[in-house]
Order: structure tokens, then sequence, then C-alpha cells
């Protein structure tokens, strides 16, 4: 089973050095793309049916489309490529994964996508607790730099201060702007006016890291790795009670089911009772469709999202009631505060689910969190970010609404 | 004040960008480093180093979660919550942790040695629970390798390797 995006990354740990990178193959995807011109690429990474792999899935080459074609005047400014390397999504660990096993890859599909929409700079914006990917990437930059081939290209390390909203794409560019990172308003989209009013494209780590492997291999090649209509392999992780917990590249379209059963099963005394597909901001899926394939439109299809791929189980030991609350109390504490449907609705929310879980819950609690799930809804919210904490709360109130009965019955937690 | 070398650090950040606000968030960091935390006075300086007022500095010194403006102890815990680590048992190491120091979340030990903090998702999920002290990151930890480590730390410089 082919592997493009992991077979680099030796076996003991540890990342590929340069030469190992350049010696099976590295670079030539540059080159390939270098050659064939950007219009070209972008054609190829079309074909290739590549969707985006921080969350939403959007295709890879139409937001790179959406940047306006260079005028061709002296006067025409800069463009800027952003990689969103700021990976907090509860969950995930992928791109962590990525980095650090393999920084040239990452490089080189920067390097390839900056080339495509015509971007002379390019920020690397890196969540500041991933210490280890900051010293391979800014190793991997100087070798890179050093030896040639990142030429008419300047690219900078940009180290978050932590908070999930940088995660955002828009409140990324106001974090490397300098100020607080709160979504800005579409339109104007990044593609347009993005970092300081400049055509800007933000892509995620996994995404870049496909392009080397497109370009060298070509679109057919690429889409035959899947087993879905979109193209590709898939960076799929699992973690909570499996048997091991880990990261694994598997052709897109995998099922949940040979993911877990890969990753060990559950551990010993444990059955799944549901699982996240992607990252704390997904629905629950039941047991009962662990035969889900776990592409973007199969993932949808059972109600959920792809999201970032990396499964969280749920056992039958562990309570849906608590697990939940550990996802909002996160969101409680990162929701930026910019309007107020999510500033104040998550943390109200988060009061209802402590409530329950001390045994202090009522009915009406229950209600409250209904109403809440169904209020902080697309479209109702400044951003993406409330209807995402909401999914894994909607899909919980409809799976295990027998479990946050009992809290009220019992007066408490039958799990602890 | 700031020193001559963390000026010198901030300019170099500050050609990195067409603006030079950019280079706030790394400015304050700068100023944390030597200080543990942002006092008021690095928060001006960093401020009239870029160009821009105390008041734009502090909005953004206030939002980010790693920007400490209030001082904090030698060494910084931060423990993982989120999901795959509460799962994993986190909120019992979060109680043995502040039995261990004596201290809430969100305090520092009266020795000044340790800040107790939570974090959002450290990206370990596989080595959950996890957390993180001073940068370095620990994962598949038990009640005994938490204490183990804290004595560690307590005792001097990381034994990194005995831990990861």
């Amino acid at each position: 089973m082919a592997k493009p995006l992991t077979d680099r990354m030796p076996a003991g740990g540890g990342s590929a050095a340069l030469a190992d990178y350049a010696a099976s193959g590295g670079y030539l995807g540059l080159q390939a793309a270098r050659d064939m011109g950007a219009a070209e690429v972008q054609e190829q990474v079309k074909k290739a049916g590549l969707r985006g792999r921080g969350g939403a899935g959007f295709p890879t080459a139409m937001k790179w489309a959406a940047v306006p074609p260079p005028s061709g005047a002296p006067d025409d400014g800069m463009r800027y490529l952003v990689v969103n390397a700021d990976e907090k999504e509860p969950g995930t660990m992928k791109d962590r994964f990525l980095m650090e096993g393999d920084p040239h890859q990452l490089i080189e599909g920067l390097a390839i996508a900056a080339f495509a929409i015509g971007a002379g700079v390019a920020y690397i914006y890196l969540r500041r607790e991933y210490t280890r990917c900051a010293r391979e990437l800014d190793r991997a930059i100087g070798e890179a730099v050093s030896a040639g081939f990142l030429e008419g290209l300047e690219v900078h390390l940009h180290l978050g201060a932590g908070r999930y909203l940088c995660g955002e794409e828009t409140g990324l560019l106001n974090a490397i702007e300098g100020k607080r990172a709160v979504p800005r308003n579409k339109p104007p989209f990044p593609q347009v006016s993005g970092l300081w009013g400049r055509p800007t494209v933000v892509n995620n780590v996994e995404s870049l890291c496909n392009l080397p492997h497109i370009l060298r291999e070509g679109p057919d090649w690429y889409k035959a790795l899947s087993l879905s209509a979109d193209g590709g392999t898939k960076i799929y992780g699992a973690s909570s009670w499996v048997a091991r917990p880990g990261l694994m590249e598997l052709p897109l379209g995998t099922s949940a089911g040979e993911i877990l059963e890969l990753a060990g099963g559950m551990a010993e005394g444990r059955s799944l009772r549901a699982f996240l597909p992607g990252g704390a901001s997904t629905d629950f899926i039941p047991a009962s469709m662990l035969d889900t394939k776990m592409d973007f439109d199969s993932v949808a299809a059972a109600g959920s999202r792809l999201g970032t791929g990396t499964i969280i189980a749920l056992d039958d030991r562990s309570c849906p009631v608590g697990m939940v609350l550990s996802l909002i109390r996160f969101f409680a504490r990162e929701s930026c505060g910019w309007c107020t449907p999510c500033r104040e609705g998550i943390p109200w929310a988060k009061r209802c689910l402590e409530a329950l879980e001390a045994g202090e819950g009522e009915m009406a609690d229950i209600e409250i969190l209904e109403e809440l799930a169904r209020k902080l809804a697309p479209g109702r919210t400044f951003c993406a970010f409330a209807p995402g904490a909401m999914e894994p709360l909607s899909s919980a109130l409809r799976l295990f609404r027998e479990d946050f009965v009992d809290h009220v019955k019992r007066k408490g937690c039958r799990y602890r | 004040m700031l020193s001559d070398e963390e000026r010198t650090r901030i300019e170099a950040e500050a050609r990195r960008y067409p603006s030079r606000r950019a280079a706030l968030s790394e400015a304050l960091m700068i100023a944390q480093e030597s200080r543990g935390w942002v006092t008021d006075e690095a928060l001006a300086d960093a401020a009239r180093e870029l160009g821009i007022s105390a008041a734009a500095a502090e909005s953004v010194a206030t939002f980010y979660e790693l920007v400490f403006r209030r001082p904090v102890g030698k060494h910084v815990i931060l423990a993982c919550d989120s999901v795959s680590c509460w799962i994993r048992g986190s909120e019992g190491l979060a109680g043995r942790l502040m039995r261990t120091l004596g201290v809430e979340f969100g305090g520092t030990t009266a020795d000044g040695l340790f800040t107790l903090l939570r974090a959002g998702c450290l990206g370990l999920c596989e080595r959950a629970p996890a957390l993180m002290i001073d940068g370095q990151v620990y994962g598949d930890l038990s009640a005994e390798k938490l204490d183990a480590l804290i004595e560690d730390v307590r005792g001097g410089p990381h034994g990194e390797a005995a831990h990861r």
C-alpha cells in the first residue's frame, strides 16, 4: 500500500534529512511545477482531487483559483502563502507528526503552492508548543535555502502565542499581523484581501504535504491512491481508550472500523460506544456505523464531518456527558469573545453540563443544552467556531440522551 | 527597560514583515523569556519598539495564552485537559498535581518554583495524558511517573530523556 506522505520517515523516529529526502525524489515535484508553469500546476492539483486536510475539506485548487491573476503591472504587489500549522483541535496531532518526521516535504509543498499562486513570501504559522517541529522546520528551511531550492521565495516561521482561534483562517491572518486572533468578515475572502490587504492563501500542513507527490507522480496516480471520489491518502489517527493510540497513513476512504482495528481495537475490558471521526468539533457517530468510510462525503452522509480524520473513541466505561463537558470546557475557554452568541452561549452550556456532572442538574438543563445546540447554528454566529463546538453536544444529546437524563435522576454520574 | 540583546532580537523579527506590528507577539515572548512574565514596563517598551500604543500591545498580550501578564514560578506546568487526555485520566492527575504542589490551577507555589496552568490540547493525543513543563513535553503519564517528574524538575535540570 502506497504511503507517500510517511514512507520517508525514519523507522526509529527522528526526521528525514535533506540528503535522504532529495535522494528519494525530494524537490522533484517543485522542479516539475516550475517547468510546467503556475496555471498547469493548478490544473494538475484540480485533476488530482485534493481536498483540504485542515478540517473543512475545501478543494485546494479551487481555493487557489480565487486569487486574482497577476496583472503584470510593476505595482501588482505582493501575494502571500500562509501555512496553517496551528493544530489545536483537541484530539488532533497529525500535522505535528508530518512536520516532525519529514519537514522538507512541507517545505517543498509550500514552495509549490506559493509558485501556483505567485506568492513571493510564505509564513508558516506554527503553534509555539510544537517545539520540536520548530527546530525541524528551522533546519529544513535553512537547508532548502542553502541548496537553492527556494529561489524567489522567502519562507518565515511565525510562532503563535496560543489560542484556538488562530487556526481559523482569518483569525490566523490577524494573529500574524500582530492583532487579536478574532475572525474577519468574509467576503472579502483572503485570496482577494488577506495579509495586509494583499491576496493570500491559507493552506493546512497536510494539504501542502500532498503537493510534491501530485506534481511528481501525476494526478491519475494520486487519484488511484484513494478509495473515495477524492484523491490521495489520509493521515488518520486514533486516541483515547484504543489499545494502541497513534497515527497511520491509509487510503482516503478507509473505514473507521479498519482504522480502529489497526489501532489494536479497544483497550482490554472496554468496548466502543461511539466516536468523533475528526477532532473535537465533529458529531459523534455510533459504533453501529463503524463501516463508515472515512472520506469527506461518506462521513457527511453519516451525519458528521471528516474534520481532521483523527478519531476519538468513546468507550462504555467513560461518561458521554463528562466527555462532552471536557469538549465544551475547551470551547468556552477558547471562544475569542468577538460575537455574543458564542461568548455567552458556550459558557452557559458549560455550566449546565457541570451541574449535570455534579449531580445538581435538572431536566431544564438538558432543555437549555438542546436549545443552545440549535441556536448556535451556522449563520447565527460570526464564524464556524461555535457551530463546530455544538456538533459533539447536539449529537451526544441525540445518541446518549438516556445518560443525560440519568445524571438528573441519579443526582450524579454513574461512571465515577 | 529592554536589554540591547532583546531590542536586537525584536528588530530582527520586525524585519521579517512589511508591518512592524506583526513582530508583537514574538516581542512579548522575548521580553517574557528573561522576566518570566511581561511586566507593564516591558509591555510599554515592546510597544514603543514596534511603534504602536501600549493599549494595542495590551489587547494582544491579554488575548494569547502563552503571554503571561502576571508573575509566574520558575517552572510553568501546562497540564492538558482536552478530550483525549481527559478520557485517559487527566482529571486525576490534575488533582494529584494540586495536592503535590499545594496550589490551585492558575496559582504559583509559595516557594515560587511552580505555576500550574491548564492547557488546551497539546497535540500529544496518542500519548495521553500529557503535559508540558518549560516547553518540554511529557506523555503517557501515570501517577508514579508524574510524581517522579515533579521531583526531577524540583531537583534541578530536567531529566528529559527519562520521561519522553
